[in-house]
């Protein structure tokens, strides 16, 4: 299949115009020593065959009928509106809006974007987005040490375990050391960041703390207890929370963060394998200028109508080049679009319910497993929509549970080997109370 | 992928005939009075008790159930509710529709934004990555339910390996500049493997560069050696190779170049940069113009990174999501990031020849490379496996192609931008006048010193026209650049009515230039007070509170 428009005649046109025989003659300057080995791609498709490549493709992936699989990535509703938004050419097929007269769309709903972000978190400024949750809180690790002008960071066992890395792969670029705080894993402990730890480990050698909230296992921490802990030692808070709870749970302005950060893939965008997903960053209005990424602002045209511009540039790659803040060039703009069309579709009486029926149905399912007698609670703390509960043989039955179209979650001794025989199971708006019955009988059934 | 009709532009405006329309002179109902405001923000349409999406309250059964799970202490709660706007789904759509009005797009007119690659992105390549057992896909699900999205990256990834030549592919980056980053990583990986990451501290790349290469190498701790371009466009091979030394960690080199040139001593280049045993890396965001003429693999380059959102098509969306996997040679494979998506039962070829013919391989099994099974791998730069849904894109526009449709795509967008080149001489100053290939660079130095018309008069001069301006002042050695990408999907029709555009506008300068100051006439704003705009930040909607805008 070919996207071509050029008929013979008209490739004889051009190349009668270029003054050349032959479209080989475009290509001379390649030298003859480096010219392809081989090149075995397999022959041209039409629509209808490759339709039928990609659905023999989706048909090897098996998608559960029940899942209570989350950690980082959660199945939610997308709303018809988002994907009718963002399926619009005229958002998905722009580019970076370098010029602003003809990007008004673009740049307008990034303000509005990074407007909904300043208002779920209560913080000053938000960025246009990054690559994911994990990269915008490794770009917070950085950015943190350039305000403090430190080279440790600390970051909580707590926070998902591909997010430490990410946070330990971009700071091994400058050298900067990754403290880690390990969270309270012991029996009977609540699986929490422990405040002693926080202060023992955060002196005036760290540039910030990464805690999440809720954390890894849906625990919810102390996070305004360790803001006033780390700025003592005059370091920073970087909060790694998860959108949709940000409805109920406190918005980390009024606790002290200092930059915020989230996955933003709760918002109205799909799975998809783990990707494209949205990274979420908020910050200071006085550290703006060591922000990474994208800022859109507010101006007017010399007629005095007002509209959007990429503002704030100096900071960037384009301008700076080795001197930028980052080397980040795109944002995930139309991811960030259904976000923020996520969040106007929903509004705040709907987030509240998403938040409020995870949270109940999170509770409803430890209840249920722990009545029935199948596993109890890992960890004391209080939690969000997530919970680490212990179940006897939990791979074994997890796998078994997969073969019938359930996913129990997600194993925790894969992400954390110390945590034997426990699952992390989510909930989300979307959790049934069928599903949850469908589990324990599956639990029951795999005893 | 609706486009509605559009308002007619108002009377004494430019014809156009590209049938955009995008966005012309739109005004909002409500803006009647002075034109103030194009489309207020959503913000400013909320009403306290309308929203669009409801969902279910939990079952008293459930609310019952959890009653004496722990409570969230009160100081842990959120006690205001975020203002978010609260608006009725019809509003909400017509918000974000008109929004889209304002958008100039690929879909609505021809777009030759130079280094961007903004070619057609097929539809069929949208409905593939919308498909309910590829975005439904949990990153985490067991690999038995997972098998489809596995095979699918495995797939693309022996692909990319083909049309790079290069030994080993990660997809795991979600961008251009974030494999960049890959890159850099694995080079400084692969120094101290041999004991001399110390001693390489300098990254040359070349003054034509993009600005995210020296931004790239300083995030990784290098210091960047700017190398001059010769009198051609060319890398200048002596001042390279006086560069180059035992301090050297790698050259940065994007090729074809942002000139639009390719290095016709790349045999060269990449050779004395082995000498010294450093790493030659390819900035391959212009791979569409050399796809089947030249791999970086046979030139005996160690990285290349591949920009998925141009060489094969899927869509910018405004500025992402991309892809930008990395291809390496056999000496940084062990450094790739974790985890890779690994073949783990079945014949490689028989699974390859299989795929090619529509078949799934019996008894075939496809897996993440494990936790921690790489000691050497940099590490992960994103959480999960990359921007699948970008893979999905990329690797059903592959198949669609075929080998020969990648050759035609890249014989087109040279013949393309070559014809432009060719036509465009006579208005325009053409500092490097040789064949190109995906774009040809000319420069408004001309118009500038004889008419005082600038290169960004005549790019807001192009807007009037419909048509998107080619990349303007960069790349940064060209005084006044103006940077033409055709791409091969534009018809004859297009690139001739640009070239009258140009050709007129260049008629313009010369003859009343004081009329492309005023450019554009017809956009729903005029040009932006940018300058504002960064000394009076105003980063977010103000709730009626000025002060509190501004932080």
């Amino acid at each position: 299949m070919s996207y071509s428009p050029h008929t013979t005649a008209d490739r004889a046109a051009m190349l009668a115009a270029v003054g050349v025989d032959s479209v080989e003659a475009l290509f001379a300057d390649i030298p003859a020593t480096v010219t392809p080995r081989s090149f075995a791609i397999p022959a041209p498709l039409t629509e209808q065959e490759v339709r039928g490549e990609l659905i023999r493709l989706a048909d090897r992936n098996r998608v559960p009928e029940v899942s209570f699989l989350g950690a980082g990535a959660y199945r939610h509703l997308v709303p018809a509106v988002v994907s009718e938004v963002i399926g619009r050419s005229e958002f998905a097929t722009a580019y970076t809006p370098y010029q602003p007269e003809v990007s008004q769309g673009t740049l307008q709903s990034i303000y509005e974007f990074q407007s909904l972000v300043c208002e779920l978190t209560g913080m000053e400024v938000a960025s246009a987005s990054h690559y994911d949750g994990a990269t915008a809180t490794a770009e917070a690790a950085l950015m943190a040490c350039r305000l403090t002008r430190r080279d440790r960071v600390a970051i909580s066992t707590a926070v998902h375990p591909q997010v430490r890395r990410v946070v330990e792969t971009y700071c091994s670029g400058p050298g900067i050391d990754v403290v880690e705080v390990p969270a309270d894993l012991a029996e009977g402990g609540s699986g929490l960041t422990p405040v002693e730890a926080v202060e023992r480990l955060v002196d005036g050698s760290v540039a910030c703390l990464i805690a999440a909230q809720p954390n890894v296992f849906g625990g919810i921490e102390p996070m305004a207890v360790f803001a006033d802990a780390v700025h003592a030692s005059g370091a920073l808070l970087v909060a790694m929370v998860e959108p949709t709870s940000l409805a109920i749970l406190a918005a980390p302005g009024t606790y002290g963060a200092d930059i915020v950060t989230a996955e933003g893939q709760p918002l109205g965008i799909p799975l998809s394998f783990g990707g494209p997903y949205v990274g979420l960053m908020a910050a200071r209005m006085a550290s703006v200028r060591q922000m990474p990424g994208r800022l859109v602002g507010a101006t007017r045209d010399h007629a005095g109508r007002k509209g959007y511009v990429l503002t704030l540039q100096a900071r960037e790659q384009h301008i700076r080049r080795e001197k930028a803040a980052s080397n980040i060039c795109t944002n995930q703009a139309l991811c960030a679009l259904a976000a923020a069309t996520y969040l106007c579709a929903v509004g705040p009486e709907g987030l509240r319910e998403v938040a409020d029926l995870s949270a109940t149905q999170a509770r409803h399912l430890a209840a249920a497993i722990e009545t029935a007698g199948l596993g109890e609670r890992r960890f004391a703390a209080p939690y969000f929509a997530e919970v680490a509960v212990r179940v006897p043989d939990a791979a074994r039955r997890h796998a078994a549970l997969a073969g019938e179209g359930i996913v129990a979650g997600l194993v925790l001794d894969t992400i954390y080997p110390e945590l034997h025989d426990c699952l992390l199971l989510a909930a989300t708006e979307l959790t049934t109370d069928q599903d949850i019955a469908r589990l324990v009988a599956g639990l029951e059934a795999t005893r | 992928m609706s486009i509605t009709q559009r308002p007619a532009p108002p009377a004494g405006a430019p014809d156009t005939d590209d049938a955009s329309g995008r966005g012309a002179a739109f005004t909002s109902p409500e803006a009647s009075g002075p034109p103030t405001v194009v489309e207020p923000l959503i913000f400013d349409r909320s009403r306290p008790g309308r929203r669009a999406v409801r969902f279910p309250g939990p079952s008293p059964a459930a609310r019952r159930a959890g009653e004496d799970q722990p409570a969230i202490p009160a100081k842990a709660l959120r006690h205001d509710q975020p203002r978010l706007p609260e608006v009725s789904e019809l509003e909400l759509l017509r918000h974000f529709n008109r929004l889209s009005h304002l958008n100039h797009a690929i879909d609505l007119g021809f777009y030759p934004l130079g280094s961007c690659t903004m070619k057609y992105n097929p539809k069929v390549n949208e409905w593939a990555a919308s498909l309910p057992g590829l975005a439904a896909s949990h990153p985490l699900d067991p690999a038995e339910l997972s098998q489809g999205s596995l095979e699918l990256q495995w797939l693309l990834a022996e692909l990319l390996r083909e049309v790079s030549g290069m030994a080993a592919v990660s997809l795991q980056p979600a961008a251009g500049a974030h494999g960049e980053l890959t890159g850099m990583l694995m080079t400084r990986a692969y120094h101290r493997s041999r004991g001399e990451g110390e001693h390489r501290t300098k990254v040359l790349v070349p003054d034509s560069a993009h600005g995210t290469n020296p931004a790239t190498a300083s995030m990784v701790g290098y210091q960047t050696v700017t190398i001059r371009s010769n009198e051609r466009g060319g890398i200048d091979l002596a001042a390279l190779r006086a560069a180059l030394g035992p301090d050297t960690a790698a050259l940065m080199i994007t090729n074809p170049s942002t000139l639009g040139i390719f290095e016709d001593q790349i045999d060269q280049v990449v050779a004395s940069v082995h000498e010294v045993g450093a790493i030659a890396y390819m900035d391959g965001a212009n791979l569409n113009a050399i796809l089947g003429r030249f791999r970086p693999g046979d030139a005996g380059f160690d990285v290349v990174h591949i920009n998925l959102h141009k060489t094969f098509s899927t869509p910018h969306g405004g500025g992402g999501p991309g892809a930008g996997p990395v291809a390496v040679s056999e000496r940084l494979a062990p450094f790739l990031p974790a985890p890779l998506p690994l073949i783990v039962a079945g014949d490689p070829d028989e699974v390859r020849a299989n795929a090619w013919a529509g078949r799934s391989t019996p008894g075939a099994r496809f897996a993440l490379e494990e936790q921690d099974a790489r000691a050497t791998a940099i590490g992960q730069v994103r959480a999960f496996a990359g921007n699948f849904g970008m893979h999905v894109r990329a690797y059903t526009y592959i198949r669609s192609n075929g080998a020969d449709g990648l050759r035609e795509i890249s014989d087109d967008a040279v013949l393309a931008a070559n014809y432009l080149r060719v036509r465009l001489a006579d208005a325009y100053d053409l500092p490097y006048d040789r064949i190109c290939k995906h774009e040809v660079v000319f420069s408004g130095r001309r118009q500038k010193h004889e008419h005082g018309v600038t290169t960004l008069d005549i790019a807001k001069a192009i807007l009037d026209h419909g048509i998107h301006p080619p990349t303007i002042y960069f790349p940064l050695i060209v005084e006044e650049a103006l940077m033409i990408e055709p791409t091969e999907t534009e018809s004859l029709e297009t690139l001739d009515r640009f070239v009258n555009v140009m050709h007129e506008i260049a008629e313009t300068a010369a003859e009343d230039p004081g009329a492309l100051k005023a450019a554009p006439l017809t956009t729903p704003v005029g040009r932006l007070d940018e300058a504002g705009a960064a000394r009076h930040p105003d980063l977010r909607y103000g709730f009626g509170n000025r002060d509190d805008a501004q932080g």
